[in-house]
């Protein structure tokens, strides 16, 4: 009982009073600089370099600045990457719209569920993460084949509705861009259900009984209220599915067609069989921009509109 | 005010028919044959504690549950199988529900997006409806500018703006502190009287009730114990459960002895002494009834006054709320008594009629006693 305490550190003092919540804010941004912002600069730097037989296979110029543009000149000058950066936006942005368009009724409906069935229900939607991606797409391969019930079910179901004279004996399914969409929008589904439902959860829903109070039917209820406050969670969902879509590389490569090169098999190729470093990282970098660029400009508007007050009268 | 409302309320008798509804949730039955009517233009309150069935019965009103049983008739016609959307009846939400993302004038006139009305004839509406409820200056402002005050005018004005025939507010003073429910409660009837609307209102607050509306409804474990003018119900509770619900209340087990001269005269243990009370219809000798006494019946006094009812007890206990002063007065019987005085004059605290331990008289009329039936 008599033994005085030791006065505190200087240390000890700081992590009292501030430092404690220095480190905790301090700590994530840490990690985004140890393990984005400077691998980042050094993709940017190999970017500006030349090609070379050294090992890395890549040369900075011998005198100032050091650095030249050349691999974005050849970027923008050659048709095939503008084709790839092209064909990449396109398949991700189906993409995106096919897993809006089945995602949403799916989240929707379960914030309409009691919660014990909501929690089996969400984890039949995480579910598949337990399986391995790549054998999910080999049986994805699999069904997709000229043999598969799932291929001649849908051959039987296109033939009745067919004229005979264009009957199929099977759909050429395998190694074509509608393989690529619906293996990517089957993988990338649960990335757009699960921000959806925690946006449309959070929902009060006496919001839709005061529409419906107000002379509005169910669906324009749903149009009104419920759709107009999802906005952030399709954006969420939107991002989280159309930013790893645009650079996908493993699904395509296994089921798509090989003639309409896709951005991440660009870049693949560039490093890999090119040995081609600083061509890739300038594929790469442009991508980022390309994605990051329309993102920040939204974040920007949309953070102006919310400051002035009832401008959307 | 009252005469007109009263006259109004006589023109449209039966407008709101409740016929023997009940709704069940599971093995709770929230709602139990419940039948009321309401007159066009009354102002009428649905009264009780939690779970009492007063919301179930007003979202059935509005069309958010079905009865199990029993009919609804709004202005003559049948309920049953009517939509919220098609409903001539509109609703202020408890929690305001207003719609975060529109404007106060988006939301006063979002009832009218899908009315058959010109563009001229909405904005119209909407700009009345602004100037009903004193918001004009804040139309172009999001929800989340405005205070809760301003918050529940919008709602109640984007409930009037379809000119329902039935307007329902939930608990709608419930969200508001108490300096703002008092103006508020004065400008509520105020547009009630405007609009002409029938007003049903949900409260468990008994003095919100009482001020509001022209007739209330004391409902508990979904039946209704008790329909009447707050008058009525205060002064005239049919049960003791009304009576202790309402206000605060001394209650004794007493018997009747004999009725003579309108003067029943009971025998009552608990206080001691016989007790005389008016006679009443329906009370004969020989009964077993509970005699009740509002606290503000009662006066107290030094010396032994002359009155129908006087008893002697010592202060246990006195409360000061400023305008009135509570005192718990215990009985030589050991019943504790409660009784409420208006500080008239302005007076210090030795100035007092009674201070701690002070043996006081306690005096009441006949008339004040209410008999209730065990």
């Amino acid at each position: 009982m008599m033994e005085r305490a030791l006065p505190p550190s200087r240390f000890g003092q700081w992590f009292n009073t501030s430092g404690w919540r220095t480190i905790i804010i301090a700590a994530p941004y840490l990690w985004l600089t140890a393990f984005f912002f400077l691998p980042f600069l050094i993709v940017l730097a190999i970017s500006l370099a030349s090609n070379a037989g050294t090992s890395p296979p890549f040369q900075f110029a011998a005198e100032a600045p050091y650095v030249h543009a050349d691999n974005f000149r050849r970027l923008i000058s050659d048709d095939l990457f503008f084709r790839a950066y092209i064909a990449s936006i396109l398949n991700a942005g189906l993409t995106t719209a096919l897993c809006l368009l089945i995602g949403y009724p799916m989240a929707l409906a379960l914030t309409r569920f009691s919660r014990s069935v909501r929690n089996i229900l969400l984890m039949l939607v995480i579910l598949p993460f337990w399986t391995s991606f790549l054998l999910r797409i080999y049986a994805w391969i699999g069904l997709m084949g000229a043999n598969s019930w799932f291929n001649k079910g849908l051959t039987a179901l296109y033939n009745l509705i067919t004229p005979d004279a264009y009957a199929l004996r099977f759909i050429p399914m395998m190694n074509t861009s509608f393989a690529v969409v619906l293996v990517m929008v089957y993988c990338y589904l649960p990335f757009m259900i699960l921000p959806l439902y925690a946006n449309l959860e959070k929902l009060d829903m006496t919001l839709n009984e005061a529409a419906m109070d107000l002379g509005s039917r169910p669906f324009q209820v749903f149009k009104d209220v419920t759709l107009p406050l999802s906005v952030p969670g399709i954006i969420a969902g939107g991002l989280l599915v159309f930013i790893p879509a645009s650079g996908e590389l493993v699904i395509p490569s296994l089921v798509g067609n090989s003639s309409t090169p896709l951005i991440g098999r660009v870049i693949s190729d560039q490093f890999s069989y090119a040995r081609d470093w600083p061509m890739a990282a300038a594929v790469a970098i442009a991508l980022l921009v390309l994605l990051v660029g329309p993102m920040m400009a939204y974040t920007h508007f949309e953070s102006r509109a919310q400051r002035r007050p009832g401008d959307d009268a | 005010m009252m005469e007109e409302r009263a006259r109004q309320a006589e023109d449209g008798a039966g407008f709101i028919r409740i016929e023997n509804v009940s709704k069940s949730f599971g093995s709770f039955k929230a709602v139990d044959e419940v039948s009321l009517s309401i007159s066009k233009g009354e102002l009428f309150a649905l009264l009780g504690g939690s779970g009492c069935g007063k919301t179930t019965l007003l979202r059935m009103l509005a069309g958010f549950e079905t009865p199990d049983a029993g009919r609804i008739f709004i202005d003559g016609q049948d309920m049953a199988g009517v939509a919220p959307y098609d409903r001539p009846v509109n609703m202020m939400f408890q929690s305001y529900a207003l719609f975060p993302h529109m404007t106060v004038e988006g939301n006063i006139g979002y009832g009218l997006k899908y009315e058959a009305m010109s563009d001229a004839e909405r904005k119209d509406r909407v700009r009345e409806m602004l100037e009903l409820v004193q918001l004009t200056p804040l139309a172009g402002r999001k929800p989340h500018q405005i205070s809760g005050g301003q918050r529940q005018r919008v709602a109640l004005a984007r409930a009037l703006a379809r000119q329902p025939k039935l307007l329902l507010l939930d608990e709608p003073l419930g969200a508001l502190d108490k300096k703002l429910r008092e103006h508020t409660q004065f400008e509520l009837m105020n547009i009630q009287y405007k609009t002409g609307v029938t007003f049903v209102v949900v409260t468990h607050d008994q003095e919100e009730a009482m001020t509001l509306a022209n007739r209330i409804a004391v409902m508990d474990k979904g039946v209704v114990r008790q329909i009447g003018s707050p008058t009525e119900i205060y002064e005239n509770p049919k049960s003791r459960f009304v009576a202790d619900f309402i206000g605060s209340i001394n209650r004794f087990a007493a018997a009747i002895v004999y009725v003579k001269d309108g003067i029943a005269v009971l025998d009552c243990a608990e206080l001691g002494q016989p007790l005389q009370a008016r006679a009443e219809d329906g009370f004969e000798p020989g009964m077993r009834v509970t005699a009740a006494v509002r606290p503000e019946k009662i006066t107290i006094s030094r010396e032994r006054p002359e009155a129908g009812n006087v008893l002697s007890a010592v202060v246990h206990d006195l409360g000061y709320f400023g305008k009135d002063s509570l005192y718990r007065l215990q009985l030589p019987t050991g019943k504790m008594i409660s009784a409420s005085v208006v500080n008239t004059r302005r007076a210090g605290e030795n100035e007092r009629i009674a201070q701690w331990d002070d043996a006081v008289f306690l005096a009441f009329d006949p008339a004040s006693v209410i008999l209730l039936r065990d």
